[in-house]
């Protein structure tokens, strides 16, 4: 698993070598590796099992276990496997060069919203989905005073 | 929360609620601007109310509404916010003999929407929204008294795309349309049983509603894979630079999409990437042109509004010029 800044530098500049193909699986995998950095950090090992064919999709599923606000990630990953099937389907497609940048910027989304929930995770979730800060069994939501 | 609570949430529907193919009742709805609307979107509410009325839709204000709970009450305490959204409803239902609240914002319409479903699933929380509503002196709402909707809906069943067609003046023909639904539009998918339906039904994944209408009005939808994409909205204090990142991804993303314009339908979706483009400048040197319109705003100058009545003037992003070049002003 290679470090959070290493992976930015790869969705910054997606092209290899010319090689669209060889870009479009080392985005795929850049894009699972951040998942790696937001399941290990939870104490988890990584999945190495797939779903619809990717482990990417794979690893969001574990990721969003326990964590419903990560849902929020759900389509960008999806939309990242649908361009890698683009490319990998499609290669001699003649925007599969814009494809491939499509494909950078959605996966450096992925990288910002991880990398973002990762940094400010101690301040609770603000989130769409979010799991809210007191949640104590017991708790009396008509009698308390203060936040 | 009772165990059944999961089995329940794929095939949930609250008591009363029908699924129904002819939507007449939404042409009467009680209107829940809420704070936002007020504020930084007030070109929302402006042009929300413009389309209305141009479209012969009936808009009733609720009556001394108060705040959804919005997302600090909701992680502090989500039975408050369960609460608060279920007196806007209980208002509208019980005060106004109203059957229909529309929420423009999406984050009034995910937490009234979050509240009816609480309501109709969790005890705990019917008794603590009874205990609160006889505290504040007012009739505690009962789950299926209203049905909440969003500002998409109400025109896209009542009026279509082919009642839209037939209406259009000025067409949005040659307008390249980036549609950014956000995040709380379609999420969590449990609490919107009404979505995900089959064909005419909004979709979750992969909403259509806004590419819908913009079309019918003449515009060009293009493929644009960050619709529901996080704008980091809500991170926008405690941490503005991931949020000035993730606007200026989806800005670059729009652009390479070919998109002239984001069409947005949530007040803070649309004041974050308003705010965050010129932040991206600023802070990163990076400078992306992109205009940024509420859906509202272009349906309201396809049917003929002057940009001045459906609030252009008060976006921060400059379309004016632009809409000129495109016979809209």
């Amino acid at each position: 698993m290679r470090p959070l800044a290493e992976l930015e530098a790869i969705f910054d500049a997606p092209m290899q070598d010319g090689d669209v193909q060889a870009s479009a699986r080392n985005l795929l995998a850049a894009s699972e590796e951040v998942l790696e950095h937001w399941i290990t950090a939870h104490g988890h090992e990584p999945t190495n099992d797939t779903r619809e064919g990717f482990r990417l999709l794979a690893l969001h599923r574990q990721g969003t276990t326990g964590d419903p606000s990560f849902n929020a990630c759900r389509e960008t990953c999806r939309e990242i496997a649908y361009y890698f099937n683009l490319i990998t389907m499609q290669p001699e497609n003649s925007d599969i060069t814009d494809r491939l940048y499509m494909m950078g910027m959605v996966s450096r989304h992925l990288y910002l919203f991880i990398s973002g929930k990762l940094q400010v995770a101690e301040l609770g979730e603000f989130c769409c989905s979010s799991r809210p800060i007191r949640s104590k069994p017991g708790h009396d939501s008509t009698t308390h005073k203060e936040a | 929360m009772p165990s059944s609570w999961r089995l329940q949430s794929k095939t949930w529907l609250p008591k009363g609620f029908e699924m129904s193919t002819t939507k007449d009742k939404y042409k009467k709805v009680a209107y829940y601007p809420g704070c936002a609307l007020e504020g930084t979107g007030h070109a929302y509410n402006r042009s929300t109310k413009a389309v209305g009325k141009k479209l012969g839709l009936d808009l009733v204000e609720v009556e001394n509404w108060n705040c959804c709970g919005a997302m600090e009450v909701k992680n502090i305490d989500p039975k408050i916010q369960t609460y608060l959204s279920s007196r806007v409803m209980s208002t509208a239902a019980n005060e106004m003999d109203m059957d229909v609240v529309m929420a423009p914002c999406n984050g009034c319409y995910h937490n009234l929407k979050k509240a009816e479903y609480d309501l109709a699933n969790d005890d705990e929380s019917v008794a603590v929204v009874d205990k609160l509503s006889q505290k504040a002196g007012h009739k505690t709402y009962e789950s299926g008294q209203v049905e909440t909707i969003h500002a998409l809906d109400w025109i896209k069943d009542t009026i279509g795309e082919e009642g839209l067609k037939a209406r259009v003046k000025n067409s949005l023909e040659g307008i390249k349309v980036a549609n950014y639904y956000g995040c709380m539009y379609t999420r969590p998918r449990h609490i919107f049983p009404e979505k995900d339906q089959g064909p005419g039904s909004e979709s979750t994944s992969k909403p259509h509603f806004m590419d819908d209408l913009l079309a019918a009005a003449g515009a060009e939808n293009v493929d644009f894979p960050l619709k529901t994409a996080c704008c980091g909205g809500a991170h926008t204090l405690s941490d503005s630079d991931t949020s000035t990142k993730l606007v200026l991804n989806i800005l670059k993303a729009a652009k390479m999409s070919g998109a002239d314009v984001i069409a947005t339908e949530c007040p803070t979706c649309h004041s974050g990437l308003e705010m965050h483009q010129i932040r991206a400048e600023k802070v990163f040197g990076e400078k992306v042109e992109m205009k940024i319109l509420y859906f509202t705003q272009l349906l309201g100058m396809a049917l003929g509004l002057k940009p001045r009545k459906v609030g252009v003037h008060e976006n921060v992003s400059d379309s004016i010029q632009f809409l000129k070049e495109k016979g809209l002003a």
